[in-house]
């Protein structure tokens, strides 16, 4: 049998980095392959290779015997190569079938467009309505509309970037169904992932990339995740750890917030209401969209509320803005790095001052103290492993995860007496957030408060003592995090949107 | 009475004519998501190349081709600028309104008063003077006419087909367009184009049909107008065409009250069609999430393609 598609020594270099080494593997008809790595494994260039976002410097790639030189991707989906991003590409401002139109070469009528998504979405069991605006529908049905529009193509091989990272536990049930059904008829998957237990129950094969060399191939099933993680990281990693303690007094106490978003597209908060003590991490789960942006900002000062529904300490800070809020010790870390948490052009010590300022005692009389300013900067560099060649360097140019190691220990080195996180490790790769989880531990062992906003569950459970779901708006009531189930989880989640399962059991 | 509500109308139309060109066209631009502040530079440099052209030439189709070409040519740079140079669009907007209206004065400068050939106009002169009606909707230019039609073809246009719709992706999301593999730069280049030749055809409409002179200067914040009226339509060609008559009307309106010399300050009539124009349509727009809907979401924001 030929293979589906065969790489040959597939090489990529960018000025200062080979993105991919050598790269060789085959993809059977109707196999689902994993693509394993860290982040900055060279995943990504890879897969933009075979989608034609990008023309590799040497190497070959054959598509059913014939070779294979995509040099857009309108030619990839011509030859049958279809792909689901990671972050999805996607039009807020326009409808479902629009998108849709927009992702095909030919596309039919609007009417018969219309027809078709709904016959392909009962097809696989992906409800969708044609009509509605994608800035309206929740991180799953988006990812529906991506995996709509590559069905209708008719694809013999199809790309899937991080597809589960988003998505409820149930969520991921039903597009695993989906996908074993296209496997079933034929069709490739090439599935990126970095969650290992995923790539055991639904891969057949993977290959395993780290710092852009192919460093070996295994079938999923019959090894470990320990193994495969081995493979990926190149050295084994360590839990974080923490002793058991008792929880101190009330250090956060939010009520009856509600808050209307800024934007048309935001997520209202409907009474929100929580508590965090002393010594405790606090874990919001939620898949993204469902007010976590919003919850933020409510509790950074960003948006102002009224100024009981939050009370530091017992003091009233709900009118505060976050300077205000900042001097009494309620810091925040937002999801966004560039752009949110940090200034992209800025140099690392000037983004030290934008937040620092105060309870550090960065300026005097209105000036900045650029000495005092650069060594504070260059303690979290040294504290927290900022893999960068010094302080004067813009955000911009470190990685995502090393930029998310400085943000996150700007908060931490000014002693908070309340830190919120929002999604601390996303993006981030496995070593990176191992550390920064221990730091958050140690936090919180150091008898600060800390909430961290995640849709990593996993991680949620790992370090939480509480763990408190985020649905539409709306905090579920806290529950101890030891002994919760993933299913638990997933219905204080909100289940699967109301969808229907119609391979496998109803759900939801 | 001395103010007659037929001429009123007739003079609303032709007022609003250039504004209406400059406008529609920089709907176009700023749907595929970038902000051309330029349309003053470009509907000057309409202006004078289309008067030059009918001087020289004594066609009037030429003109307007002229014209348009002008125009075109100047948002050119604007392209080249902010496309491939990656340049800032504000800035860049802001400095070829700069550019062109020097450059028109330039080049302009030996022809203030001279003439230029009649423009023909579409309809017999019969059913021009039909009661009412023949003055109404018979009696304009034939680019007056073309304006509205333009105003109907690009709603079209932007609302029901293919083209339509990638010019809205790339203006919602350039980097979901890239990676689908559209020519977002390309689409770019073509949308500043087709702004840059309607505020030229604005512009020349100006000098040679409506004033029939050169005057340096003498769009006289028109294109500002026009930027003003597709950010308060919430980027809809149908509220685009109402801002420009209601813009038109007033100007003709506050003409003739100043003729007969009523008691109010010359210089708040001669404001009052840009004050109204703007109080209105803020007040249509005030729907913040509703015209947020409609605003390209990528707009003025730089793209750079990552692969």
């Amino acid at each position: 049998m030929t293979a589906l598609l065969e790489i040959e020594g597939l090489t990529k270099a960018y000025p200062g980095v080979v993105a991919n080494d050598d790269v060789s593997f085959a993809i059977q008809p109707g196999e689902v392959h994993a693509l394993l790595g860290e982040n900055g494994a060279g995943k990504s260039t890879l897969v933009k290779m075979i989608y034609g976002l990008v023309r590799p410097d040497r190497g070959t790639m054959h598509l059913r015997g014939a070779p294979y030189t995509p040099a857009e991707p309108r030619a990839a989906r011509a030859a049958g190569v279809a792909m689901v991003f990671q972050h999805f590409s996607l039009f807020e401002a326009l409808s479902v079938a629009e998108n849709v139109a927009l992702g095909m070469e030919d596309p039919p009528k609007p009417r018969d467009l219309a027809a078709r998504i709904r016959a392909v979405s009962e097809t696989y069991g992906l409800p969708l309505d044609p009509d509605r605006m994608v800035g309206d529908l929740s991180a799953g049905e988006r990812q529906r509309v991506e995996i709509i529009r590559c069905l209708l193509q008719d694809p013999k091989l199809l790309i899937m970037d991080e597809p589960t990272s988003v998505l409820t536990p149930q969520e991921v049930e039903i597009l695993f169904h989906t996908l074993r059904k296209l496997s079933a008829e034929g069709t490739a998957i090439l599935y990126i992932s970095h969650k290992l237990e995923e790539i055991r129950t639904l891969c057949d094969a993977a290959t395993i990339l780290r710092l852009g060399k192919k460093v070996g191939e295994c079938t999923p099933r019959e090894v470990t995740a320990a193994y495969m993680a081995e493979l990926m990281v190149g050295k084994s990693l360590s839990q974080p750890a923490r002793d058991a303690h008792e929880p101190g007094e009330v250090l956060l106490h939010v009520a009856g917030l509600s808050v209307t978003p800024a934007s048309p597209f935001g997520t209202p908060l409907r009474e929100v209401a929580l508590e965090v003590r002393a010594g405790e991490v606090l874990g919001i789960g939620g898949v993204a969209g469902n007010g976590q942006d919003e919850l933020l900002s409510a509790l950074s000062g960003e948006t102002l509320v009224a100024p009981g529904t939050i009370t530091l300490k017992g003091e009233p800070v709900g009118a505060l803005g976050p300077n205000a809020r900042r001097a009494l010790g309620l810091l925040c870390a937002p999801e966004e790095r560039l752009g949110h948490a940090a200034a992209p052009d800025m140099s690392l010590t000037e983004n030290a001052v934008l937040t620092a300022r105060i309870r550090k005692g960065l300026d005097r009389s209105g000036f900045v103290d650029w000495g005092k300013a650069r060594g504070f900067a260059e303690e979290i560099i040294a504290r927290f492993d900022v893999r960068t060649p010094g302080p004067g360097v813009a955000a911009r140019a470190l990685s995502g995860g090393n930029l998310q190691k400085y943000v996150i220990g700007r908060e931490i080195l000014q002693a908070p007496t309340v830190l919120v996180v929002n999604q601390p490790t996303w993006g981030v790769d496995a070593s990176a957030a191992a550390a920064i989880r221990q730091a958050l531990l140690d936090l919180a062992q150091g008898g600060a408060a800390v909430i961290v906003i995640s849709q990593d569950l996993d991680e949620l459970l790992e370090i939480s003592d509480r763990f408190c779901a985020l649905n539409e708006g709306r905090l579920s009531a806290p529950r101890p995090a030891r002994g919760l189930s993933m299913e638990e989880i997933g219905l204080m989640l909100g289940g699967a949107h109301d969808m229907h399962d119609m391979a496998g059991g109803a759900v939801a | 009475m001395i103010i007659d509500p037929v001429t009123l109308i007739v003079a609303l139309v032709t007022v609003s004519t250039p504004v209406l060109l400059a406008a529609i066209g920089e709907l176009v631009v700023e749907k595929s998501g970038v902000l051309n502040l330029g349309v003053e530079g470009m509907m000057i440099m309409g202006a004078v190349c289309g008067f030059i052209a009918a001087h020289e030439t004594g066609s009037p189709t030429l003109a307007f081709l002229a014209g348009m070409a002008g125009g075109a040519a100047l948002s050119l740079i604007f392209a080249v600028l902010t496309q491939f140079l990656m340049a800032n669009q504000v800035a860049s907007g802001l400095a070829l309104t700069l550019f062109g209206l020097g450059l028109a004065a330039l080049l302009g400068v030996a022809y203030p008063g001279q003439p230029v050939p009649d423009v023909a106009k579409p309809f017999p002169e019969a059913i021009r003077e039909i009661e009412v009606i023949g003055p109404i909707l018979f009696s304009h230019d034939l680019v007056t006419y073309l304006a509205v039609a333009l105003v109907a073809a690009v709603w079209l246009v932007l609302t029901r087909t293919r083209t339509g719709l990638i010019i809205r992706a790339v203006g919602e999301s350039h980097d979901a367009a890239h990676a689908l593999g559209y020519k977002v730069v390309r689409i770019r280049i073509l949308a500043i184009l087709f702004g840059g030749a309607c505020a030229g055809l604005g512009g020349a409409f100006l000098s040679v049909v409506r004033v029939e002179n050169w005057i340096e200067g003498m769009t006289a914040g028109a294109g500002w107008i026009a930027l003003a009226l597709v950010v308060f339509a919430s980027w809809k060609p149908g509220r685009v065409l109402l801002g420009a008559w209601l813009f038109g009307g007033i100007a003709a309106l506050q003409l003739r009250l100043q003729a007969a010399e009523i008691g109010v300050p010359v210089a708040l009539l001669d404001a009052s069609p840009y004050l109204v124009t703007i109080i209105v349509l803020v007040l249509m727009s005030s729907d913040r999430t509703r015209a947020a809907l409609n605003a390209p979401a990528a707009l003025g924001r730089v793209f750079h393609a990552s692969s």
